[in-house]
């Protein structure tokens, strides 16, 4: 497995992370009402937005580069 | 004698000797970290009742700093993702934008390990103090007050130190073992004994404020509830002074690896990994620093060695991104 694959495979991970961060977030907002954990929920979201287009651009721009 | 297949592919793996070695290698980390895994559950699970505030017997989970965490983890996103740029950009055959990538890179390793030596001292500076009446607080000590008794016991200290230092010249040229005699001089962590020692009767703290983003919803932070009727500046997630009478205190410990289990896995694990992203750094550090030579002879064979840094690098980070739910979120 090439760093090319690793590191769509970490991708994959951190935007799940990232969407596991925004739920965690939003469920610590509706407990307690926390401004802050509202602010860290949208920005884990928009993290995890950010990450799949990254990833597009990274397929785009590696593809001529094997998988292997 | 020239090392065989750097560049090639080996005919019958496919794949370059050293792409071979590392994944073999990660496989060992993986068996590595998969058993501190499984140790942090299973000593999770088999934890004692009293979940907060008895934090010297249960599972003190939620005492850790969610956002510095979760800034840490962007900074080692980030860093995978300038690796993994360089090793591209040296496919490209373009060594000024590889270096820029990597120092990119090393950087947030280091900020990363700046960051977390932030967290360490957070915790080795931060205190559980249980009572006698079986309630707890935890909390900072004021830092006046902190640096008033340290000054106090240190002269205390040097004194006793320059009596020492005479008894071990005197066993010394007795023959007999220094290290029995040397006295242990650490004065970071505050013990009731310390206390006593310099005749305290009460210890001015800066208790925690409970706040639901920092510590698990359902908790029952029982002292601090009532610190926070006192009409002081009271917010969730800040601090109020109190005064604390060492004649009502059980015990009192630092937030350190003896403190709780909890703490014992979590510097473990956190602790290896930070040694591994050290070694990694240097590792990157070195390409990007010393490369030069090697791209200008064997072009490809820099490249490879790049990749086989990376592949080391993403799974540093991989680890990462399970070990911060695991210990900050879970």
């Amino acid at each position: 497995m090439s760093l090319k694959s690793f590191h769509l495979v970490f991708l994959v991970a951190s935007v799940v992370l990232a969407l596991f961060l925004a739920a965690f977030g939003f469920d610590q907002y509706r407990q307690s009402g926390s401004q802050a954990a509202l602010l860290g929920a949208i920005s884990s979201a928009l993290a995890a937005v950010t990450l799949v287009i990254y990833g597009r651009y990274f397929l785009r721009k590696l593809r001529h580069i094997s998988y292997l | 004698m020239e090392i065989p297949y750097t560049v090639k592919p080996r005919p019958d793996t496919g794949l370059y000797n050293a792409k071979v070695g590392i994944w073999l290698f990660l496989a060992s980390e993986v068996m590595l970290f998969g058993a501190l895994f499984s140790s942090y559950i299973l000593l999770r699970v088999g934890a004692p009742d009293g979940f907060w505030p008895d934090v010297a017997t249960g599972w003190p989970h939620g005492l850790l700093n969610i956002p510095i965490g979760t800034f840490n983890t962007a900074v080692l996103i980030a860093s995978s993702v300038t690796v993994v740029m360089a090793w591209a950009a040296l496919k490209a055959g373009n060594f000024a934008k590889f270096k820029g990538f990597m120092i990119f890179t090393v950087l947030c390793a280091f900020s990363f390990l700046g960051i977390k030596s932030y967290e360490y001292n957070e915790k080795f500076t931060h205190y559980v103090v249980r009572m006698k009446d079986g309630t707890a607080v935890t909390g900072h000590f004021d830092h006046e007050f902190l640096h008033g008794f340290l000054e106090k016991a240190n002269d205390r200290r040097e004194k006793k130190n320059v009596e020492l230092r005479e008894i071990n010249a005197k066993a010394k040229a007795e023959g007999k073992s220094e290290k029995d005699l040397l006295p242990h001089l650490s004065n970071r962590f505050l013990t009731l004994d310390k206390f006593s020692e310099e005749s305290t009767e009460s210890v001015k703290m800066l208790v925690d404020i409970p706040s639901a983003f920092r510590y698990p919803v359902g908790t029952k932070p029982v002292a601090v509830e009532a610190t926070a009727k006192d009409g002081e500046h009271a917010e969730p997630g800040g601090h109020v002074e109190k005064e604390i009478k060492l004649a009502d205190v059980q015990s009192l410990a630092a937030f350190i690896p003896s403190t709780a289990t909890f703490f014992a896995i979590y510097f473990t694990m956190t602790a290896l990994h930070g040694l591994h992203v050290l070694g990694g750094a240097l590792i990157l550090g070195y390409f990007a620093f010393f490369g030069k030579k090697m791209w200008k002879e064997e072009p490809e064979r820099l490249t490879n060695r790049v990749e086989v840094a990376g592949l080391f690098w993403h799974f540093v980070d991989l680890v990462w991104i399970f070990l911060f739910p695991v210990v900050y979120l879970l």
